[in-house]
């Protein structure tokens, strides 16, 4: 019940803030000098991308609980965050090649860096078509944490490649990342904002997942009962 | 006498279900007990955790001090499941010297090759298993359990589909190894065989155990004597 | 040296029945050589093309017939319950999937040097110039997929849909270790000089041997049991 007074309450949060920023979106801030209103599409396309990184190691860090408390509850909250964070990084794709198509005339490029993305995505969708192949709970559990381990190591490339190769992709604009930021400060508050509504619709449907995954694991052990008797 | 197996307050759950509840089992050494109950009572199940190849939730098991899965307690363990274990592509002296090998025993291909002799599959030692008879599969499969001359014999229905020859060899095994003083804990449903050589019987039903104690005469002589007394389904 | 020696063992047992039945290089060898052929109709293999796409092309064809060699890895010790047994004995977890990796190394590198013969062959493209290098990246790189086909098999050997499931989840996770072995044999093939660039692709291919070797390792126990 707190669970779902949670979720609700993230949502409603969320939504607000949503709203609240969609409108200094819209209303309060300037096309931008080069890209025109277009850039606007960035305010979800780098905040989802960054929530759906972090997902991916919250999650590894509940497959790590999981594997050194044998409680399924963490396996419940690793896999619903990949799911969450899969659609994001879903999201952060598809706002990419929608900016991409109209500024550079190509919905994608090859470089490292969409690759690693394209790549990661891959990953977390194979962990959960895996899942999906494994009917026994403490079994899926078990071989989803190792694969969880593995994708998320291969995470750490993707992180590293804006670093190690220069590629066609758009360098850091955030000032936490430059230093002293190429973005303008009321555009980068709006993205940090959107960024905090994004993560709060992120948990509401965590949450919700959650309870999903607990309530099938509990359908699951009273058909094994049923079976039983 | 010490415990060779403890298991103390055991729960294994496949998701919320538990297929072992509250299992508490002391096995003393040198003892040969026959885990007993119907399809599904968790009989399998619980081998396989003292086996080491299943992992359970809550509480404890020991395998002469050890937990299932360390090498110190593999290396003391014998287990025949219900496959026989063994390499269809490879000879029955390869699989031996290779079974040999990873049980890091010494002088691992004299012991390969004095087992082949001891189940009657030293003339046909370097025939590929697939060739083999049921009856020779099952013999070679009993040669690897004893491969390693284990402390701890952990036989899942060991005398189902066996023919004459290697029930009548199993037996034989089985009795000198009492002899030996070792542990021997093996399931069944066939009663009779089974109690004729078990000094102690556990009756597990749906992962509970109903029942534990010295095998009788009374057992001996009404096998199913048991199943009336202790579990539900014989009560009604 | 316990657990190398019993990976060993292992690796032994896995090819002696590989030389005896020949299933699984028989055919990767013939998917390798059926892909070599339909390159030359699906591209026209001009040199100025060759010098684009050998390395990609090679890489391909070592990961698809990778994968066919590595679905039978695990897969051969269902029959009999034979890895039951192997787990119910003292052999660790760890040994047996190093060992497997082995075996699987040992069957892709022989599956590249024919490959390789072939390509030579019917591209005319001439492998030799710098072979000890080629041979290092070569070793490198299949030891990575190898391993990595090892630990997944072992993941998926119990699932519904096995030969399904063994490539999505593969692939994903090579795609940074084929790209350093396509860059590194590109170079190698054509260029035969090493810069900076390459020798960072080096870096990675060692840096992801090591770590997937170890994650490997540490995680065999709970891929394998449970």
């Amino acid at each position: 019940m707190l669970r779902e007074r949670t979720a609700v309450g993230l949502a409603i949060a969320a939504g607000a803030l949503l709203v609240y920023n969609l409108y200094q979106m819209f209303m309060v801030l300037p096309d931008e000098a080069l890209q025109g209103a277009i850039y606007r599409i960035l305010f979800f396309h780098v905040p989802a991308g960054i929530v759906g990184m972090i997902g991916y190691f919250v999650a590894l860090t509940f497959s790590l609980l999981y594997l050194s408390s044998g409680n399924l509850r963490w396996d419940s909250l690793s896999a619903s965050i990949v799911e969450v964070s899969l659609v994001f990084s879903l999201v952060n794709i598809v706002t990419g090649s929608i900016w991409a198509r109209n500024q550079w005339g190509i919905w994608w490029t090859w470089d490292y860096r969409l690759t690693s993305a394209l790549v990661c995505i891959l990953i977390f969708a194979g962990y959960l078509m895996m899942r999906r192949a494994i009917e026994e709970p403490i079994q899926r559990a078990r071989l989803s944490s190792a694969l969880c381990i593995f994708g998320c190591v291969d995470v750490v490339i993707v992180w590293k490649s804006i670093e190690w190769f220069r590629n066609n992709h758009p360098g850091p604009v955030l000032s936490i990342r430059t230093g002293g930021g190429t973005m303008d400060p009321a555009m980068e508050r709006i993205l940090w904002l959107n960024f905090l509504a994004i993560l709060l619709i992120g948990i509401s449907l965590v949450l919700v997942r959650t309870r999903q995954e607990t309530m099938a694991r509990e359908i699951d052990s009273l058909r094994r009962f049923a079976n039983a008797v | 006498m010490p415990e060779a197996i403890e298991i103390h307050q055991l729960w294994k759950f496949y998701g919320d279900y538990p297929a072992i509840r509250d299992l508490t089992l002391p096995v003393a050494e040198g003892s040969c007990c026959a885990l007993l109950g119907r399809n599904g009572a968790g009989k399998t199940t619980l081998l396989r955790i003292l086996a080491g190849l299943s992992p359970f939730q809550r509480g404890s098991v020991r395998v002469f001090g050890d937990p299932p899965r360390s090498s110190e307690a593999r290396r003391r363990l014998g287990f025949l499941g219900h496959g026989i274990g063994v390499y269809e592509d490879l000879s029955a002296r390869e699989n031996l010297r290779f079974f040999a090998t990873v049980c890091r025993i010494e002088h691992a291909k004299q012991t390969a090759d004095s087992w082949l002799e001891r189940v009657g599959l030293s003339r046909v030692a370097m025939m590929p298993v697939r060739q083999f008879s049921r009856g020779m599969r099952q013999r070679l499969a009993l040669a690897r359990t004893f491969l390693n001359t284990p402390r701890i014999l952990l036989l899942d229905e060991p005398f189902t589909s066996l023919d004459d020859r290697a029930i009548a060899m199993l037996s034989e095994l089985l009795v000198e190894s009492r002899v030996r003083g070792v542990t021997i804990l093996l399931s069944t449903h066939q009663l009779r065989e089974a109690l004729a050589i078990a000094s102690h019987v556990a009756l597990l039903e749906n992962g509970r155990l109903r029942f534990t104690g010295p095998r009788t005469p009374e057992m001996l002589d009404d096998p199913g004597l048991l199943y009336r007394i202790h579990t539900e389904l014989g009560a009604a | 040296m316990r657990t190398l020696s019993q990976a060993l063992a292992v690796a032994r047992k896995d090819l002696a029945v590989e030389i005896r039945t020949k299933e699984s290089t028989n055919a990767a060898g013939a998917f390798a050589l059926a892909i070599l052929v339909l390159f030359s109709f699906a591209f026209d293999p001009s040199a100025d093309m060759l010098r684009q796409m050998a390395g990609g092309l090679l890489w391909l064809v070592f990961a698809f017939a990778g994968a066919l060699v590595f679905n039978r890895g695990f897969a051969k010790e269902l029959p009999n319950e034979c890895l039951d047994a192997l787990l119910a004995s003292p052999l660790s977890s760890a040994s047996l999937l190093l060992g497997k990796a082995f075996a699987n190394v040992v069957l892709l590198l022989a599956l590249e040097i024919v490959s390789l013969i072939l390509f030579g062959v019917l591209y005319d493209v001439n492998w030799t110039a710098c072979p000890w290098s080629l041979a290092a990246v070569f070793f490198l790189a299949s030891w990575g997929i190898a391993i990595i086909g090892a630990a997944f098999g072992a993941l998926t050997v119990n699932l519904r849909l096995r030969e399904l499931m063994l490539p999505v989840i593969l692939y994903p996770l090579l795609v940074p270790l084929l790209i350093a072995a396509i860059e590194l044999t590109d170079a190698l093939l054509f260029e035969k000089r090493i810069t900076g660039t390459e020798l960072l692709w080096g870096r990675i291919l060692l840096a992801f041997d090591i770590v997937f070797t170890a994650l490997a390792m540490a995680l065999a126990e709970t891929i394998l049991v449970n």
